[in-house]
């Protein structure tokens, strides 16, 4: 190892000791050039590419100070060691030798033992730097190709993370990754009929092992909701699969809202992310929902609480979720912007459409010019209209169009105390519903139909819930804590959900669907006339069913509705 | 950060001390501070007296430390806790799956 054969050059005007250089260099096994003076060892050089020089300071037309500071120039990000041989014996001259590029010097007479060990110790320092080189260039090679991939995979992991209807403009939001690919995901989805799901989360860590766990919780999210699953089933779901699919010590702190225009309410569900702020936009006041869940993907299945909290909202009230991002955002002195500031951005606030501005403004003004130290993802989700938010905006297309024809048919599904328990029947049935031509575009109606028709059937008429509980703000809490607890103690019972479609000539089709449970009914004649004379949403909300469909009619004691709904 | 490791005399416990920030750099001497324990310890102490801040991912090598002790029946103690450690633990509801002091 110690004597690899080298490719030398060598520069000495004088000849004999140019030619007894070059035999005992020969005679070690090096490959040897000479030149006779510093401008021929420069051309030689850029011929030759040797590994290293051996230069005579002192040589006619170009002298060896000069000759090493071009080759230097010549070789450059290369190493090439010259060594002076000199008969040059001050210490300044000496001096020299190194200031012009120089790596050693040799006095003459040189002692050839000497000369072997300094060459081959250059030729290690060469070496070195060769390895570092190439293992430099190769890191920037791989820099290069792995940037490259993840901007194309973020293309499409955005279209994937922050697509459905995160522009409705009810929501603000704000994703500042720290790398290309950021490790908080911010999902909107419109639910099948009235409202919106809103999750946000924050996987562990930064960039792309982080952001891998969002696609598949995403596609759960997103498909789920758009089939008409609970905000528990998404949870649950998108839960399994990240414990399946996650290492242990990768999670996803979230927070997802179930937002309801039309009753005024949202249920939240927090696990892992600080205190989220709900805003009274009328009284100014905050109030927090803490989180009361570890995060996704630690627990299995059995072990997931779901338990939501549900809050009535006053049009205006603002949700404000976020990721410890901003909470934890440092300035130069190495403090962290915390929950104090926040606060304080909330109580000096004058107008609530400005809220998320300020706060955004205020982690900037806090942080400076300090590089951002985590990803940060904040969302404001606004109390609206229905109609304010989606705006006659269509489902998304599925992707292909339907051929069959599912026209002529009747189905029936009866859910006894377990699958009444356990087991949501609307995103069953809106799929049969979303099958059958021309009813597609009307499956958010009929799912606000039958998911009231359904409630009703199982709140009021087999678990005997009233529903005037629900008149007050504190009640809806109150209301759904009863349902939970008559639920589980069910024992006997049913709901049956009929569906039958048949063709009308010439147009589109009718529908019916009925309803029936096993309870004991009310007073369904005296109920309709009022309930058409108040116009209200109280009880069973049959004017907005009306509204919607072409007749509803209760049979016996109350306890079987059907609807008729026709279509063009 | 630093890290050290301690076990009692009859190999019973082990405990593991962080020292400043404890966040990703710290992840391969907080594993090697339980993988390389010769005995199976039967409570690990996860000691934060002169912890300054934990992250996510050091939340993260937690739930890796409850997998190694045996998951859902091991027994692990994280004591001393200062308030902000403290915040950021309940924030993420670990007092459900460790001893918080």
């Amino acid at each position: 190892m110690d004597t690899k054969p080298l490719r030398l050059l060598i520069a000495d005007d004088n000849d004999s000791d140019r030619l007894i250089l070059k035999t005992i260099l020969e005679k070690q096994g090096h490959v040897v050039f000479s030149a006779s003076d510093g401008a021929e060892a420069l051309v030689m050089f850029q011929k030759e590419a040797p590994d290293l020089v051996l230069l005579d300071a002192l040589m006619p037309v170009m002298n060896g100070f000069e000759a090493a500071r071009a080759i230097k120039l010549a070789a450059y990000g290369d190493l090439v060691p010259i060594i002076f041989i000199t008969s040059l014996k001050d210490a300044a001259s000496l001096a020299d030798c190194l200031k012009a590029g120089g790596d050693d010097f040799i006095s003459k007479p040189y002692n050839r033992i000497i000369l072997h060990a300094k060459i081959q110790a250059h030729a290690r320092m060469r070496r070195l730097h060769e390895v570092v080189q190439e293992q430099r260039d190769k890191i920037s090679k791989h820099n290069d190709h792995l940037m490259r991939e993840q901007e194309v995979a973020k293309a499409v992991f955005d279209n994937i993370a922050h697509s459905g209807c995160i522009d409705a403009p009810n929501i603000k939001s704000l994703l500042s990754p720290m790398a290309v690919f950021n490790g908080d995901m911010v999902l909107v989805a419109k639910k099948p009929a009235d409202g919106m799901y809103v999750l946000l989360g924050d996987f562990t860590g930064h960039g792309l092992p982080a952001a891998i766990g969002a696609l598949p919780a995403s596609e759960i999210f997103y498909g789920m909701s758009r089939k008409g699953f609970t905000m528990q089933e998404i949870l649950r779901e998108i839960n399994r699969k990240l414990k399946q699919i996650l290492p242990v010590g990768v999670f996803c702190c979230a927070c997802m809202l179930d937002l309801s225009f039309h009753e005024g309410m949202v249920k939240i569900w927090m696990g892992g992310l600080p205190d989220l702020i709900i805003f009274r936009t009328k009284t100014k006041k905050m109030e927090r929902i803490r989180s009361a869940h570890l995060p996704l993907g630690v627990l299995s299945d059995e072990k997931l609480l779901l338990q939501l909290d549900v809050l009535h909202l006053d049009y205006g009230d603002k949700i404000y979720v976020w990721s410890d991002g901003i909470h934890e955002a440092l300035n130069a002195q190495g403090e962290m912007f915390g929950t104090q500031a926040l606060d304080q951005v909330f109580h000096n606030n004058n107008q609530a459409d400005d809220l998320f501005d300020e706060v955004l403004h205020a982690v900037k003004v806090f942080t400076g010019d300090q590089a951002q130290d985590d990803d940060y993802t904040m969302v404001e989700v606004s109390m609206a209209n229905e109609h304010e938010v989606f705006n006659d905006r269509q489902d998304e297309d599925e992707g292909f169009a339907k051929k069959l024809i599912v026209m002529d048919c009747t189905i029936t599904c009866e859910l006894r105390p377990d699958s009444l328990r356990t087991f949501n029947p609307l995103p069953l049935v809106t799929h049969y519903l979303r099958e059958i031509p021309g009813l597609k575009n009307h499956s958010g109606k009929l799912y606000t139909v039958i998911a009231e028709l359904y409630s009703n059937a199982l709140e009021h008429g087999l678990l005997r819930l009233s529903s005037s509980l629900k008149n007050s703000a504190q009640g809806f809490a109150s209301y759904y804590k009863q349902r939970t607890l008559a639920l589980d103690a069910l024992k006997s019972g049913c709901v049956t959900i009929k569906l039958n479609c048949e063709p009308l000539e010439n147009r589109g089709g009718r529908l019916k669907i009925r309803v029936e449970d096993s309870g004991f009914g009310f007073d369904h004649e005296n109920m309709m006339s009022n309930q058409l004379k108040k116009q209200g949403y109280s009880g069973r909300g049959i004017p907005l069913i009306l509204s919607m469909c072409q007749s509803v009619i209760y049979y016996g004691n109350g306890n079987a509705v059907e609807v008729v709904f026709d279509w063009d | 950060m630093a890290i050290w490791s301690d076990e009692t005399t009859d190999s019973k416990a082990l405990t593991i001390k962080i020292q400043g920030r404890f966040d990703f750099s710290a992840h391969q001497e907080f594993r090697d501070a339980y993988e390389k324990s010769k005995d199976d310890p039967s409570e690990y102490v996860v000691d934060m007296k002169e912890t300054t801040y934990l992250d996510s991912s050091a939340l993260g090598m937690l739930l890796l430390l409850r997998d190694h002790a045996g998951g859902d029946s091991s027994s692990i103690r994280i004591v001393n806790c200062n308030p902000d450690v403290k915040k950021i633990l309940t924030i993420s509801n670990f007092e459900q799956l460790f001893s918080i002091s």
